[in-house]
């Protein structure tokens, strides 16, 4: 029998029966009295100086209540890495100057939408077109156009990591190989576009329902930009159709809406539309990598060196976290003796390039195992046995960098090869390639500069046992909502319908950094934990007096059961216990406290997950056109607190990552993202869905809640550099340079055809 | 000119009176209030805004209201019969099948129509007939293995 009630069941999610009848109301759901509804005049160009923006026109035309311009702003810039000033760059109506195509150059409340998108064709901007740049080579050259003054050479962040001696280690190196790999962007595409209603009143208060991934970010810089005080700002998250890193930094539909609501006290709404969602929400960073990876005969990895240059697009966004963390994980999920990382960020004229789920690592991991399964084959050795020799073990030390606790690479990697001998000799044609990886669980990195504990969470208990849990989490479809309540419920010892949640709402809820970063299980659940530890110690004070127990004795809820832990028959109803326990506190609810923020836990983050994935392909060499047959994966993410959860996490990534590998990219022209609709950007659909297996791996990380760890974003790491290995190993050509279309796979093939031949 | 509109919908008649460009869509969320049916894209290719037209699945935002002048409509705040869920909506969260919840409406209502043509479809008539609709959290896989139990006869309509 397990020793949980509550985690590791299988059980319906808590918003699920609203979502399932359409009851649950979205940002994009709802409407206020008295509801004005916005539209954003963008820049159509990709550089230029604004010279003047005439709205005399639109003002006249019936139905517009109010148009904003940069004029109207404070004239700040804004931006999540807040400890660096430098790095807020972003204005969030440009004053000046416009620097993608896409900036937001003005914005237009009107009775109807159908008004206010009729009122942008009437603001004339006068624009002196600048040479622009869009090729982040090209933007590091001397003579390159200047995308933001005073920044030399366009770079923008620049990160270098380093340990031990590498020039030396190349040295004693048998075998060394110097790669290139160029790594596309990628569009998020939430199915809930960027939106936000505001509310601005006369009493000086702005509430803001958006679709958001981090409430209290929200709040924060909308505050800062708009001149108010943080608790002048209510930001509150209704359900949220998905985010992927596009939603957790300030966007135009919040503060266009803001601005416009406090201009005229009436509510604003704006929806950016799906064209907008492509060209002027954030996107995956591209990357253009140059490794150079050394090894003994043995396959013993001496020394790595890897270049990155990123495409920044125009602003710095959170792609100076992305740049870090793609250098970090480009060491993953090995023990390189010798390693060093040189990121450099370029600002370019092209949308800003930033956080998407895997942040970083889905690039470094499809570059770093195509490189590695490169070095094995050269080397002699299995795919499956390099990795083992030079994988991570659990306890070990990233030299400076990190300090890892628990993880089951090795485990993982002994499954992967037993599912690839089971699948046997494979007909022609078809190709297993592996991936393996690691994630962090929560970045420890504050860059923000919150003075508030990372994750927070309190607990009311009410007289009839119900459960209150207040948390500022954001579940935007991950599912956090019921993996915290099932948190909370195991810890208090009540069942998981006992537990109501309130999330992310920043009027009633206590901060929380947001859903980022594969963050909120561990960090915000051990905030849960102990908040329901919290209140769970009160009650036990109360039980522990009225059953006269010897104190020696240990008490413990169980299912709604308060009993001495050795003699578990021996207690008390709980609910009994809860009506006792508030009269004895004067009539007050039970309430319990929690707070988490990492100490002592390295620079990244406080626990790593790993795994490894196997890839089957099958490719008709004629065409180059292939088919993913089979994912296979094997994750551990310690204690499992939500299984049909983390299934979801992993059939899901297989489909974005799967689309980072196959087909997903944002091809340009002169800085127009030419694919701007659901219809010409290519996603994964159940017919293209490969077979999908996890291989459960049993780990136990002493720094989270119940032993649990991440399992968001670190799923969506291996699936492109597994497909470039399965390529490699069904017909023999290896892309570098993603999406591995089924075009460069013909040219790969035809090419290949054509070197034999003329030999 | 506004044009008259009738319509059953989840068996309400209206009467209504729209502009001859106004989408179903539009009706539906705007003039009825039923938000339960989203919209994803303007390109008709996401597939979140699907109902029930006459029996059959329909992509909302394709179809002009005045098309479906007379039409009987099911969108899924009809789907359950009072507290009591439909087999698909039983099935979805049993197997997991919606995260975010955004396209689970317009997949419930495209399964609906599949269901309603061949109440045990086939593996491969299940993938073919959520082909439409883009769900960028589950991987779609959930979704078919929550659709194949209601065609095993798992989930048995208690009405």
């Amino acid at each position: 029998m397990s020793k949980y009630n509550v985690i590791g069941t299988r059980v319906h999610r808590v918003d699920g029966p609203d979502k399932v009848t359409g009851k649950a109301k979205y940002t994009f759901d709802m409407v206020l009295p008295n509801m004005l509804y916005g539209k954003i005049l963008r820049s159509p160009h990709p550089h230029a100086k604004i010279l003047s923006i005439d709205t005399s026109q639109a003002e006249k035309l019936i139905g517009v209540k109010g148009i904003v311009t940069g004029k109207d702003t404070l004239g700040k810039k804004q931006g999540i890495w807040r400890r660096f000033p430098e790095l807020c760059d972003e204005e969030m109506i440009c004053r000046s100057k416009v620097r993608y195509i896409g900036d937001p150059v003005a914005a237009v409340a009107a009775v109807d939408e159908d008004t206010a998108a009729e009122a942008l064709d009437l603001i004339e901007v006068e624009y002196e077109l600048l040479p622009a740049v869009f090729d982040p080579l090209d933007a590091i050259k001397e003579d390159a156009p200047q995308v933001h003054e005073g920044v030399e050479l366009n770079i923008n962040v620049t990160r270098h990591i380093e340990w031990g001696d590498v020039d030396e280690a190349f040295k004693q190196c048998d075998l060394v190989r110097e790669d290139h790999f160029r790594c596309s962007s990628q569009a998020h595409v939430c199915m809930e576009t960027h939106d936000a209603i505001a509310s601005f009143d006369h009493s000086g208060k702005l509430t803001v329902w958006t679709s958001t991934q981090a409430a209290y970010y929200m709040q924060v810089l909308l505050a800062d930009m708009l001149g108010l005080r943080e608790g002048d700002v209510r930001v509150i998250k209704p359900p949220t159709g998905g985010g992927f890193g596009s939603k957790f930094e300030l966007d135009s539909a919040q503060f266009c809406a803001s601005l416009l609501s406090m201009k005229l006290c009436q509510p604003v709404k704006i929806v950016f539309t799906r064209e907008e969602e492509f060209t002027a929400s954030k996107r995956r960073t591209p990357m253009i990598y140059y490794t150079k990876l050394g090894a003994k005969k043995d396959g013993t990895l001496l020394a790595k060196e890897v270049r990155v240059i990123t495409e920044g697009g125009a602003y710095t966004s959170m792609g100076a976290t992305a740049l870090y963390l793609t250098g970090f994980f480009s060491s993953f999920p090995y023990k390189y003796p010798n390693y060093r990382y040189d990121g450099y960020r370029a600002y370019t004229n092209t949308a800003p390039t930033s956080a998407m789920r895997g942040f970083g690592a889905p690039q470094a991991v499809f570059v770093g195992e195509s490189q590695i399964d490169m070095m094995a084959e050269e080397l002699g050795i299995d795919p499956v046995e390099i990795r083992r020799r030079n994988g991570m073990t659990p306890n070990y030390e990233v030299p400076g960098q990190a300090n890892i606790q628990s993880c089951g690479l090795h485990q993982c990697l002994d499954k992967i090869e037993e599912h690839i001998k089971q699948r046997g000799k494979l007909p022609p044609n078809r190709g297993i390639g592996i991936a393996a990886y690691g994630f962090m669980s929560g970045g420890i990195f504050n860059w923000f500069d919150t003075p508030y504990a990372f994750s927070a969470a309190v607990v009311r208990i009410n007289i009839d046992g119900k459960v209150d849990l207040f948390t500022g989490a954001c579940d935007i479809g991950q599912g956090s909502d019921t993996t915290l309540s099932m948190i909370c419920a195991e810890e208090l010892g009540v069942r998981l319908d006992d537990i109501r949640i309130h999330a992310a709402d920043t009027g009633i809820c206590p901060p929380d950094l947001g859903a980022w970063g594969s963050r909120e299980t561990l960090m915000n659940g051990n905030a849960v934990k102990m908040a329901a530890a919290d209140a769970k110690r009160q009650l036990l004070e109360f039980a522990g007096a009225k059953m006269g127990a010897n104190i020696v004795y240990d008490l413990d809820i169980k299912d709604r059961w308060v009993h001495l832990v050795d003699r578990p028959q021996k207690g008390l109803s709980y609910f009994d216990v809860v009506k006792e326990a508030i009269r004895g506190k004067d009539g007050e609810a039970i309430m319990g406290r929690g707070h988490y923020t990492p100490h002592r836990k390295g620079m990244i983050s406080p626990a790593y997950s790993f795994g490894v994935q196997a890839a089957e392909v099958e490719v008709d060499p004629e065409t180059g056109r292939y088919k993913l047959v089979n994912v296979t994966t094997a994750h551990e993410s310690g204690t499992v607190i939500n299984p049909v959860g983390i299934e979801g996490q992993l059939e899901g990534a297989i489909m974005m990552a799967g689309g980072y590998g196959f087909c997903e990219d944002q091809p340009m022209d002169n800085g127009k993202i030419l694919n701007p609709s659901i219809g010409d950007y290519k996603l994964i659909r159940s017919l293209d869905m490969p077979e999908t297996k996890i291989l459960e791996i049993d780990t136990y990380e002493p720094e989270g809640p119940f032993g649990a760890k991440e399992a968001g974003e670190g799923l969506t790491n291996p699936t492109a550099g597994a497909i470039g290995n399965a390529i490699y190993k069904a017909v023999g050509v290896r892309i570098h340079d993603l999406p591995i279309t089924p075009e460069k796979v013909f040219r790969a093939l035809r090419a290949k055809e054509q070197a034999r031949s003329s030999k | 000119m506004k044009k008259e509109l009738k319509l059953t919908v989840n068996g309400q008649p209206y009467e209504l009176y729209v502009k001859p460009g106004t989408l179903l869509v539009e009706v539906l969320r705007n003039e009825l209030d039923l938000t339960g049916t989203k919209r994803g894209c303007e390109s008709a290719s996401c597939g979140a805004c699907t109902v029930s037209l006459n029996g059959m699945a329909v992509k909302s935002c394709t179809i002009l209201a005045l098309q479906a002048d007379g039409g009987d409509i099911l969108t899924i705040e009809g789907l359950a019969k009072g507290t009591e869920l439909h087999p698909l909506q039983k099935a979805f969260l049993d197997h997991g099948a919606l995260q975010c919840g955004f396209c689970t409406s317009g997949m419930l209502m495209s399964a609906a129509g599949l269901f309603h043509e061949k109440p045990t479809p086939t593996l491969d008539e299940i993938k073919e007939a959520i082909d439409g609709n883009i769900c960028r959290c589950t991987g779609y896989n959930s979704i078919i293995r929550a659709l194949s139990a209601v065609a095993r006869g798992e989930y048995k309509e208690q009405r």
